[in-house]
């Protein structure tokens, strides 16, 4: 087990990569604690993928290091990572019995067979699918061959990491929630560190510590789900993570505040650098109908159980509310007020303001 | 629910009436003459299975039909890993893969009576450039005219040649279609390459290799034309293989009843291979 350190990561499909666009991973710096659950959040084509393979060593990444505790892995092929990896689509080898499938990453080790029946043992019973260890796992279903996939990930327990590349993208939703929260349990367990690629947010804040949101080829912010939530560092992650997402409202800098449609807003605090597109980020969970405040009208109400979504325009811009209690009227000429420790300014995309007292 | 009619009766009727006049009908022509003796005239006699007998217990027969699974045999152990591991060791993207393809499907292009006739001058001793090369420049005594060993060796190897893409590329097309993902989890598993080929890529050849197996099969022990042209089913008999004893029977004697009940002989054994082969091969499918 150890610490896994990315290095000036940047990696290229092309030959020849010119311009930044052509890198597929741009400059990546990141640690991954030992122990620690993180998930990896991203758009499909982020480079989720790739980053996982190089740490992996499937990849060999075209600049940069990638250590683990401070010993260089860079060069070395994936078996003598340690490391163990699912992929979306289940592999698993056809002519083999489902137990033989799960001793494969063991027996491939040189590890002795009274160990391997043991390991084997637990992870069935881990994945309930010890009825099935005799079958061939050709003739088993998608959701129990990814099971068996996730098995053999797991089966080793000596390993520095376990990375999970969307792997319940083929279960069904009831059994998804179930081995979701089994890997976490598997987690709490086991203490390996582990790192679960998913473009579901709800997947990711459920099962991990650390969610690690990347964009473009680039990591954007890393932090607690409650921290992403709240303190959004890019207008990206506020309006990928939230359902809905954060409002993102062109805006200018204005005495200390924000001007948006012609009217002053207040700011959670100091405003940092200058120049640049700027906007006013604010979750719709901090927007509230009031007495006085920006003048809108409702374009849409939906009500999603709980509480409701309003939309309403202020001027041309539409501003997304969650409302609960009584509802207005579609059409409704109605005020809303940004709660002010909950409203930020954004420049070029970047947080630019600072959490009142600091600093 | 699923509505049944019978319309489907009328999609297959055409392919049915074809195939009862270039198969059925002609068969049954076979087995009438195989039941019968004829001196010409359209008079015949009924003879029962007396040219069966004769047929099976006679030495000619079993000589020729030993040297026919013989070299079956050969070419298959010869053709089939052959062919896997050309297959393994074709680039899988890439420029270069239509450049092997062509290569590769090349000599299946050729007639086979051309693919005879170019071996023979190929090996003659002093014209031909394997002949020359062989009693010349190697010193090794090789004329297939002559020696029944060489005229073997030579056989097989214009087969191989002339065959082993076949296989090549049903073993190509199987390997294709192999997502990334699996060789990945191999890395990751710690498999070794021994290993990705056993449990991974065979697995995924299986059905392709079994079509190969089946064609190979059928086609090899069929085989005419090339051997023919080639030797002659010479020197004396040693390759006169079942086609090549039953045209002379049929065609140089003109005893048609033996050589239709051979024809029939011959049919249904290779009917009961391909059939043994096929189900040996499906068997743990069905499980
Ligand atoms: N083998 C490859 N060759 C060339 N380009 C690739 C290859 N694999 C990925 N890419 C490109 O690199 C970028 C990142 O791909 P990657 O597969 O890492 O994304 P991802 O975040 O895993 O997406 P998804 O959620 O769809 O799996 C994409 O633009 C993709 O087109
Ligand atoms: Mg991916």
């Amino acid at each position: 087990m150890a610490k896994i350190t990315l290095s000036n990561l940047r990696h290229s499909y092309m030959p020849n990569p010119e311009g930044p666009e052509d890198y597929a991973l741009k400059e990546i710096d990141l640690d991954w604690q030992d122990g620690g659950a993180y998930a990896l959040l991203g758009p499909s084509g982020c480079g989720k993928s790739t980053l996982l393979n190089i740490i992996s060593g499937l990849l060999t990444p075209s600049e940069g290091r990638i250590l683990f505790d401070d010993h260089n892995v860079t060069d070395l092929p994936p078996n003598q990572r340690n490391i163990a990896q699912v992929f979306q689509f289940p592999v698993i080898y056809d002519t083999m019995t489902v137990r033989d499938n799960l001793a494969f990453p063991l027996r491939n080790r040189g590890v002795d067979e009274a160990r391997i029946a043991a390991r084997v043992a637990e992870i069935a019973a881990m994945l309930e699918v010890e009825e099935m260890l005799d079958t061939r796992a050709s003739h088993l279903s998608p959701d129990n061959k990814q099971k068996i996939s996730m098995g053999r990930g797991l089966v080793r327990d000596d390993v520095n990491v376990v990375m999970f590349d969307e792997p319940l993208t083929v279960i069904d939703p009831h059994l998804k929630w179930k081995l979701r929260s089994k890997l976490k349990e598997l987690h709490q367990r086991v203490k390996a560190t582990m790192i679960y690629v998913t473009h579901d947010q709800t997947e990711a804040l459920t099962f991990a510590d650390q969610v690690v949101v990347m964009q473009e080829g680039e990591v954007v912010q890393i932090g607690t789900p409650v921290e992403l939530f709240e303190r959004p560092q890019h207008t990206f992650v506020g309006h990928f993570i939230g359902s809905p997402g954060m409002n993102v409202l062109p805006a200018e800098e204005h005495g200390g505040g924000a001007r948006f449609e012609g009217r002053h807003v207040a700011l959670e605090g100091a405003v940092t650098g200058q120049g640049g597109k700027t906007q006013i980020g604010i979750r719709p969970e901090f927007v509230s109908l009031a007495d006085a405040g920006l003048p809108a009208r409702v374009r849409k109400v939906s009500d999603v159980g709980r509480h409701a979504v309003v939309e309403a325009m202020v001027g041309d811009t539409p501003v997304k509310a969650i409302i609960e209690g009584e509802l207005p009227e579609q059409g409704a000429e109605v005020h809303l007020a940004f709660r002010p420790s909950h409203t930020r300014l954004y420049r070029d995309g970047w947080l630019s303001t600072e959490v009142e007292g600091a600093a | 629910m699923k509505t049944e009619n019978q319309k489907a009766w009328f999609f297959v009727l055409p392919v049915l009436l074809l195939v009862a006049f270039n198969a059925l009908v002609p068969i049954m022509t076979v087995v009438n003459y195989s039941v019968q003796e004829t001196f010409g005239n359209n008079v015949f006699f009924w003879q029962g299975l007396d040219w069966f007998e004769q047929i099976l217990r006679s030495d000619r027969f079993q000589a020729a039909l030993g040297r026919q699974f013989l070299f079956t045999f050969l070419i298959l152990i010869i053709e089939i890993p052959l062919g896997i591991i050309i297959a393994l060791s074709m680039p899988k993207k890439g420029m270069w893969v239509p450049v092997c393809l062509v290569l590769m499907a090349l000599p299946m292009l050729i007639p086979w009576n051309v693919v005879g006739a170019m071996w023979n001058i190929f090996t003659l001793p002093k014209i031909g450039l394997l002949g020359y090369f062989m009693n010349d420049v190697l010193g090794v005594n090789y004329d297939m005219t002559q020696d029944p060993l060489a005229a073997w060796i030579t056989i097989i190897v214009m087969d191989v040649w002339h065959w082993t893409s076949l296989v090549v590329l049903l073993s190509y097309a199987g390997l294709v279609s192999i997502p990334d993902a699996y060789y990945q989890a191999a890395k990751i598993d710690g498999a070794s390459p021994w290993k990705v080929f056993r449990y991974i890529q065979l697995p995924k050849m299986k059905t392709v290799l079994t079509i190969a197996i089946l064609l190979r099969f059928m086609d090899s022990f069929n085989i005419y034309t090339e051997p023919f042209v080639l030797t002659g089913g010479g020197p004396g008999n040693s390759t006169t293989l079942l086609s090549i004893d039953l045209v002379k029977i049929a065609l140089g004697q003109f005893d048609l009843g033996p050589a239709a009940a051979m024809s029939l002989i011959y049919f249904a054994i290779t009917l009961l291979v391909s059939w043994l082969f096929y189900t040996l091969m499906t068997k743990d499918d069905a499980k």
